[in-house]
C-alpha cells in the first residue's frame, strides 16, 4: 500500500515488526469481511433496485406506446428477434423490443431504446414507432446531460415531444422554421445540436430495428 | 493536501507522542463545523465540494453519505487501531472505508434512486474524499471510540454546511429554486451559469474570497491591538 | 469504430474535460501547478497511472467483477493503490530528480478522484480494452492540459500584484472558472 511514514508512530498499535504472516493474515480476515457484509448487502437492496429500473422502462414504454391493451417482449439473440432472452443474459440488461397491441389484437407499434451523442454527452431515448408505416407515437428521454435551460428542453418541454408524433421516419430532418411536411420537426431555438440529436436517435432507432423486425414478422412471428 | 492536513494536526499537538491533545467532544465535535472546516479551511473534499452543488438537495444528500462513511469508518477503525497492525494500517483503512461507501451507494440506488442517479459516480468517489482518510489518520486511528465519532461527525456536518452553502447559493442563483421549489416566481431569468461547472469554481472563488477578506481584517484588527 | 474512438478521445480531453467540467483532480490542480514543469510531469504521471488503470479494469469487469458487482470500488481502489505505488517505486529508481520534484504529489495520484472516476464510467459505459485506453487517453491528457494551462497562469501572477484576500485560493478558483467556461465553447463539437 502507499507508504507514507508520518511523524510520530502510533502509540497504541502493537509492536513494530509484526511477522509478514500476521500482516496478510489481517488483510485477508479484513478482507473477507469485508466482502461478507457487501454481499450481504447487495442481496438485500437487489430486489428495490431492479425494481426501479424495471418499472423506469416500462413506464417509458407505456408512455410512448399509448398504454397499450397488450404488451409482448422480444430478445435480441445476434440479430434476430427472439422470444427467450438469450442465453447468460441478464433480462433486465438484454436488448429488446417491445411490442404493443390494442384490445383487437392489432399490433399498435413498437418501442425501442437508442442513444446518440448529443452536446454534451449521450442522449438516450425509448422511441416509438409503428413498423408498418413508419410513423413515430412518440419517445421519451431516458437520459440526457444537454444545457440546462436549453438543450434539456427535449425532456422538460412537452411541446416538443408533441411536435414528433405522428410523423413519418422517412427519414426525419429537423428544420428551425416551423413546418407541416410529415417529415420533418422544427426543432427548439438554441438548442439546434440537442434536437438534432433527438432526431438522429430517431432514424437510428428505426433504421436498426424495421429489418429486424420484418425479418421476424417473415418467419411468422408478429 | 492530505500531508497538509496532517501536519497541521501534528504541529497542533503537544509532547505526547500521536494522539491528539485531549479535549472536551463538544470541542471535538465543533472544530470540524468552524475552526478547521473541512472544506474551508483544510481545503480537502473539493471535488464533490462542487460537482454536485448545483442543487441543494444533492448537496443535503451528498453530505449525509459522506457523514454516514465518516462516522461509520472513523468509529470501527478507532475500535479497532490496536488490532490493526502499522505497516497495513493505510490498506486497512482503505477497506474499511470503501465498504462503508458500497452500502451506502447500494443503499442510496434501492431507497433514494433518483438522488442516487443524480450523484451518479460521485457516491462511490467519497472513497477517495480526502476528509476521510486524513480524519482516520490524524485522528481515528488515535483516538478512543467516543473522540473519533465526535470527531467524524463535526467534520461531516462541516463538510455538509459548505456543501449546502455552495448548493443553496447555486441553485436559487442559476434556476430561481430551492428544493424543487420556486423562489422568484416565474419571471425570473435565471442565471444558467450558475448550475454549470465554470459557475461551480465562481461560487467555490467567491466564497474563498469572502474568507479571506475575514482573514485579512483579523489580521488588520490585530495589527491595530498590538501597534 | 474510429469515429467513434476519436469521439470519445476528443469529448474528454475538451467537452468532458477532467478538471474543468467534471472537477476531478483538484486538489493536484490547485496544489501542484505554482510551476509549469511540476503541472505537466505529474500530468504525464496520471496519465500513465490512467491507462493501466483502464486495462486493469477492463481485466477485472471482464474476468472477474461480473459475479460481484458490488465489489467494484473495492476492487478498484485497491488496483488503484497497487499501480500507484508501483509507479512510485518506478519513477524513484529511474526518474530520482522528478521523484523529488513531485514529493507528497506522488502517493496522492491514490486519492486522485479522476482515476475511480475513469474506472466507474469506463464500468458503466461498457467500454472495451481499445475505448478505455482511448478514454483514459483523453482523460489524462486533458487533466495535464488544465494543468499545464493554470500553471503557465500562475507563474505569471506570481509577479502581479494581487489584493491580499484574492491570494491564493480565491484567484485560483476565479481563473479556473473562466477556463472551464473557455472550455464550454467545444461543446457541440462531435455531432453536427
Amino acid at each position: 500500500m502507499s507508504g507514507h511514514q508520518h511523524g510520530a508512530p502510533a502509540a497504541s498499535t502493537p509492536d513494530a515488526g509484526s511477522s509478514t504472516a500476521r500482516l496478510l493474515i489481517t488483510l485477508a480476515f479484513f478482507g473477507s469481511l469485508a466482502g461478507a457484509v457487501l454481499a450481504y448487502t447487495y442481496q438485500k437492496t437487489l430486489t428495490p433496485i431492479r425494481k426501479f429500473a424495471g418499472e423506469k422502462v416500462e413506464i417509458a414504454v407505456k408512455e410512448v406506446l399509448g398504454s397499450p391493451a397488450r404488451l409482448d417482449t422480444l430478445f435480441l439473440v445476434g440479430d434476430t428477434l427472439s422470444r427467450t432472452v438469450p442465453a447468460g443474459v441478464d433480462k433486465l440488461e438484454a436488448t429488446k423490443v417491445f411490442i404493443a397491441f390494442n384490445d383487437k389484437g392489432e399490433r399498435t407499434g413498437v418501442a425501442v431504446e437508442e442513444a446518440a451523442p448529443g452536446f454534451a454527452n449521450e442522449v438516450r431515448l425509448m422511441v416509438g414507432f409503428n413498423p408498418a408505416t413508419r410513423a413515430l407515437t412518440g419517445f421519451k428521454v431516458l437520459a440526457q446531460s444537454e444545457t440546462p435551460g436549453l438543450g434539456d428542453k427535449i425532456q422538460k418541454d412537452s411541446s416538443f415531444v408533441a411536435r414528433f408524433v405522428g410523423k413519418l421516419v422517412n427519414p426525419l430532418k429537423g428544420d428551425k422554421n416551423p413546418t407541416t411536411d410529415p417529415s420533418t420537426v422544427q426543432t427548439i431555438t438554441g438548442a439546434t445540436i440537442t434536437s438534432k440529436a433527438v432526431i438522429k436517435v430517431i432514424n437510428k432507432a428505426v433504421d436498426t430495428w424495421k429489418p429486424r423486425l420484418d425479418a421476424f414478422a417473415k418467419e411468422g412471428g408478429q | 493536501m492530505t500531508t497538509e492536513a496532517l501536519t497541521t494536526a501534528a504541529a497542533a499537538e503537544p509532547i505526547v507522542p500521536g494522539a491528539p491533545p485531549p479535549q472536551p467532544l463538544w470541542l471535538d465535535f465543533w472544530r470540524g463545523i468552524a475552526d478547521d472546516n473541512p472544506v474551508m479551511i483544510q481545503m480537502l473534499g473539493l471535488c464533490p465540494a462542487m460537482a454536485i452543488s448545483n442543487q441543494l438537495a444533492n448537496g443535503l444528500g451528498m453530505g449525509a453519505a459522506t457523514i454516514f462513511v465518516l462516522v461509520c469508518s472513523s468509529l470501527l477503525i478507532s475500535m479497532l487501531r490496536s488490532v490493526i497492525p502499522n505497516e497495513v494500517r493505510l490498506a486497512t483503512y482503505i477497506l474499511i472505508i470503501a465498504t462503508f461507501v458500497t452500502i451506502s451507494d447500494l443503499v442510496m440506488q434501492a431507497y433514494f434512486p433518483l438522488l442516487s442517479k443524480t450523484l451518479g459516480p460521485f457516491v462511490p468517489l467519497i472513497v477517495v474524499n480526502c476528509i476521510i482518510l486524513g480524519r482516520a489518520e490524524a485522528f481515528a486511528g488515535k483516538v478512543k471510540p467516543a473522540r473519533a465519532a465526535a470527531d467524524a461527525f463535526g467534520m461531516g456536518i462541516g463538510f455538509t454546511l459548505a456543501l449546502c452553502t455552495i448548493s443553496a447559493f447555486r441553485e436559487v442563483v442559476g434556476s430561481g429554486m430551492l428544493l424543487g421549489y420556486s423562489i422568484f416566481g416565474p419571471n425570473y431569468e435565471p442565471w444558467v451559469f450558475m448550475i454549470m461547472p465554470p459557475g461551480g469554481f465562481l461560487t467555490m472563488g467567491l466564497m474563498f474570497l469572502v474568507m479571506g477578506w475575514w482573514g485579512e481584517r483579523k489580521k488588520a484588527k490585530r495589527a491595530e491591538v498590538h501597534a | 469504430m474510429i469515429a467513434n474512438l476519436s469521439w470519445i478521445f476528443f469529448s474528454t480531453l475538451l467537452i468532458n474535460n477532467f478538471t474543468l467540467a467534471m472537477f476531478l483532480g483538484l486538489c493536484s490542480f490547485f496544489g501542484v501547478t505554482t510551476k509549469m514543469d511540476t503541472g505537466w510531469r505529474l500530468g504525464a504521471a496520471n496519465t500513465f497511472v490512467l491507462v493501466m488503470t483502464a486495462v486493469a479494469v477492463w481485466v477485472l469487469n471482464t474476468f472477474v467483477l461480473a459475479q460481484a458487482p458490488y465489489l467494484r470500488t473495492i476492487a478498484f481502489i485497491v488496483v488503484i493503490a497497487s499501480l500507484v505505488q508501483i509507479v512510485e517505486m518506478a519513477i524513484k529508481k529511474f526518474l530520482p530528480v522528478l521523484f523529488r520534484e513531485l514529493g507528497i504529489y506522488l502517493p496522492l495520484i491514490t486519492t486522485n478522484c479522476a482515476i475511480l472516476y475513469l474506472a466507474l464510467t469506463q464500468t458503466t459505459r461498457g467500454y472495451g480494452l481499445i475505448e478505455g485506453i482511448v478514454y483514459a487517453l483523453g482523460g489524462g491528457l486533458g487533466l495535464t492540459l488544465a494543468l499545464t494551462l493554470m500553471a503557465s497562469i500562475r507563474e505569471r501572477l506570481d509577479v502581479a500584484d494581487v489584493p491580499a484576500m484574492a491570494k491564493k485560493m480565491g484567484l485560483v478558483l476565479i481563473i479556473a472558472s473562466c477556463m472551464s467556461m473557455a472550455f464550454m465553447g467545444f461543446a457541440g463539437m462531435g455531432s453536427g
